[in-house]
């Protein structure tokens, strides 16, 4: 039954790599070793060093060489509010900016899926956040923009109600996010527009003669067209938004106190202000498991994708 | 006859003032979203004393004082920030092109597997292991070399750009292989002269996403180099001071630093929507 699969969800194009030499296995695989051992080297090696470093005591600034000291990072990882706190915040800042960014991405590729005048420029202003440095962004919204003396946001605001607001102290997870759906938005939009795009006008046509209205059609035939690629922005989305750093860090560098210290803000300050290989690296250890959970998760929705694919 | 033309011209009009009512939509959203670039570029062209005023001031006579300053310090960050993009890019290429081939046009027998590898590893944040890179970049002494952010940068992007390399092979016509083999074609002959050409333009939209996000890295950067390596984010940072005015400073290196990106992303924004789109479902 599952090579019967395997044997038909291969591409059209492709040649069956049933019934076929060993000699001929190999050079088939011969191309993709290089990759795969590149990829094998230098991502899963600082992993398993992590592993042993999260059973060692190792200070770079103590004098006194690593030494193994068992479980004890491990208790202080789960012991530690620190940890669980940006835990929790990394959860909370990636489904927000990614969920409110597919919102508005949904609704401005319906935007630009019309034909208008200006629509080549509308779509280039639109993609230019996704552009923008991360860096830049987060200094840029940081001062000229939230500045509560001189940003330009409150001079806009100004005429609703609102006085020298001082957006980072404030509103500090609000104001990350903010960046972050700002940022990520455009990619959302151009993933949602080429599903729009890929749309069968027929169809769209029949509900039109069939006396549809346009938002049942859209949510009884666009909506369900465009799920692969929703997904997609999602998976690809919170894959970049977890590590999230840039904005943390150049904004509000995790505080004021710990209030937008997410984990990869977590991690940096334990390797650079504490001096914590060993604790960083538990924290690490433990973070990759549960990304591991999560990301089991994800794959299957992935694997829907590719059925997707086979189906069409 | 008449009655249709009278029934079809109201409805007309409204569908014109309709539409024009959603162009209009369109366009204040666009500016909205483009509106901090735009004052990041104002900002920038204004001197620091016109850049920290209340009420912002629009009107002021531009100088070009910001990006002298810029220019004059950041030659070696530009330097680095150009060799790890471009390097690393080139390596995707190189291992990126053969892998997605034998994930597609002739198929390793679980080519699912190895796809979901590449993916599977992305997923995974390098952030969790920063401080045991940081000890094995010392010991190999990579630390604070370039060498070392190609490397690392070719990891981060091989994953994407494999699947999107993957993408566009599918899309080159069976007969167009048929015919290649048929005329005895071996492996090598097969890409480079058939599928590469169908292919180029994907391979350009899969170096510019690598481009981007290889130009805009900064947490790596910022760990593992000091000042040999140091790119062009890192030097963003050292231009905002501990004390006295910056902003137009920082607006000045922000622009500078973020318009190669955004140049070559608006010139190739179609190549980008279709890598995007493709590498996305197919």
């Amino acid at each position: 039954m599952t090579v019967l699969q395997e044997a038909e969800a291969l591409p059209k194009t492709a040649v069956r790599p049933r019934g076929i030499s060993r000699q001929e296995r190999w050079l088939r695989r011969l191309p993709l070793l290089p990759a795969l051992i590149y990829i094998i080297v230098v991502t899963q090696i600082p992993f398993v060093v992590t592993l042993w470093y999260s059973f060692q005591s190792y200070f770079w600034n103590a004098p006194v060489p690593a030494h193994f000291t068992g479980f004890s990072n491990y208790a202080s990882v789960f012991t530690n509010a620190g940890f669980r706190g940006s835990l929790v915040r990394s959860v909370v800042m990636t489904a927000a900016a990614v969920i409110i960014a597919m919102i508005l991405g949904v609704a401005l590729a319906v935007l630009l899926d019309r034909k208008f005048f200006g629509r080549g420029i509308v779509r280039t202003l639109i993609i230019t956040p996704f552009l923008v440095m991360p860096a830049a962004a987060a200094l840029v919204w940081a001062s000229p923009m939230l500045d509560p003396n001189f940003g330009l946001m409150n001079y806009l605001l100004a005429p609703f109600g609102v006085h020298h607001e001082a957006w980072l102290s404030v509103f500090p997870l609000e104001s990350v996010i903010a960046v972050m759906v700002w940022q990520w938005t455009p990619f959302m939009t151009l993933i949602v527009l080429a599903g729009l795009q890929s749309q069968p006008s027929e169809t769209l046509e029949a509900a039109k003669v069939d006396g549809a209205s346009a938002f049942g059609t859209f949510r009884e035939l666009t909506l369900p067209h465009l799920r692969p690629y929703i997904e997609l922005g999602i998976l690809l989305g919170s894959i970049y938004l977890v590590n999230t750093f840039d904005a943390v860090r150049l904004m509000t560098n995790g505080g004021p106190g710990t209030s937008t210290t997410n984990l990869p803000f977590y991690l940096y300050q334990q390797v650079n202000y504490a001096f914590d290989v060993g604790g960083a690296a538990a924290t690490g250890v433990v973070t990759v498991v549960l990304t591991i959970i999560v990301a089991t998760l994800a794959l299957r929705m992935f694997a829907r994708v590719f059925q997707f694919e086979e189906a069409r | 006859m008449t009655a249709m033309t009278a029934r079809v011209g109201p409805r007309r009009g409204r569908d014109v003032s309709k539409q024009a009512g959603w162009a209009v939509l369109a366009w204040v959203v666009a500016i909205a979203f483009f509106l901090p670039v735009l004052w990041m570029v104002i900002t920038a062209f204004k001197p620091e004393s016109a850049a920290e005023t209340w009420p912002p001031k629009f009107a002021f006579s531009p100088t070009l004082s910001q990006f002298r300053l810029v220019f004059s310090g950041m030659g070696p960050y530009f330097t680095h920030s150009a060799i790890a993009t471009i390097g690393s890019t080139i390596l995707v290429l190189l291992l990126g092109v053969p892998a997605a081939y034998a994930l597609s046009v002739q198929p390793v027998k679980r080519w699912r597997d190895g796809l979901f590898f590449f993916i599977s590893t992305k997923m995974l944040p390098i952030v969790a292991a920063i401080g045991p890179l940081y000890v094995i970049a010392l010991r190999a002494h990579l630390l604070d070399s370039i060498w070392l952010l190609i490397i690392l940068y070719t990891a981060m992007n091989l994953p994407l750009a494999v699947w999107m390399i993957r993408s566009f092979m599918l899309e080159v016509p069976g007969e167009l292989l048929e015919a290649a083999r048929l005329d005895g074609a071996g492996r090598i002959r097969e890409i480079g002269s058939v599928i590469m050409p169908v292919i180029a333009p994907g391979l350009v939209s899969t170096a510019l996403i690598c481009v981007i996000f290889a130009w805009n890295e900064l947490f790596l950067a910022i760990n593992l180099t000091v000042t040999n390596a140091a790119t062009m984010p890192m030097f963003l940072i050292s231009s905002v001071p501990q004390e006295g005015l910056y902003i137009a400073h920082l607006s000045a290196a922000a622009t500078v630093a973020s318009v190669p990106v955004i140049v070559v992303g608006w010139i190739a924004q179609r190549s980008l929507v279709r890598g995007l789109a493709m590498g996305a479902i197919k």
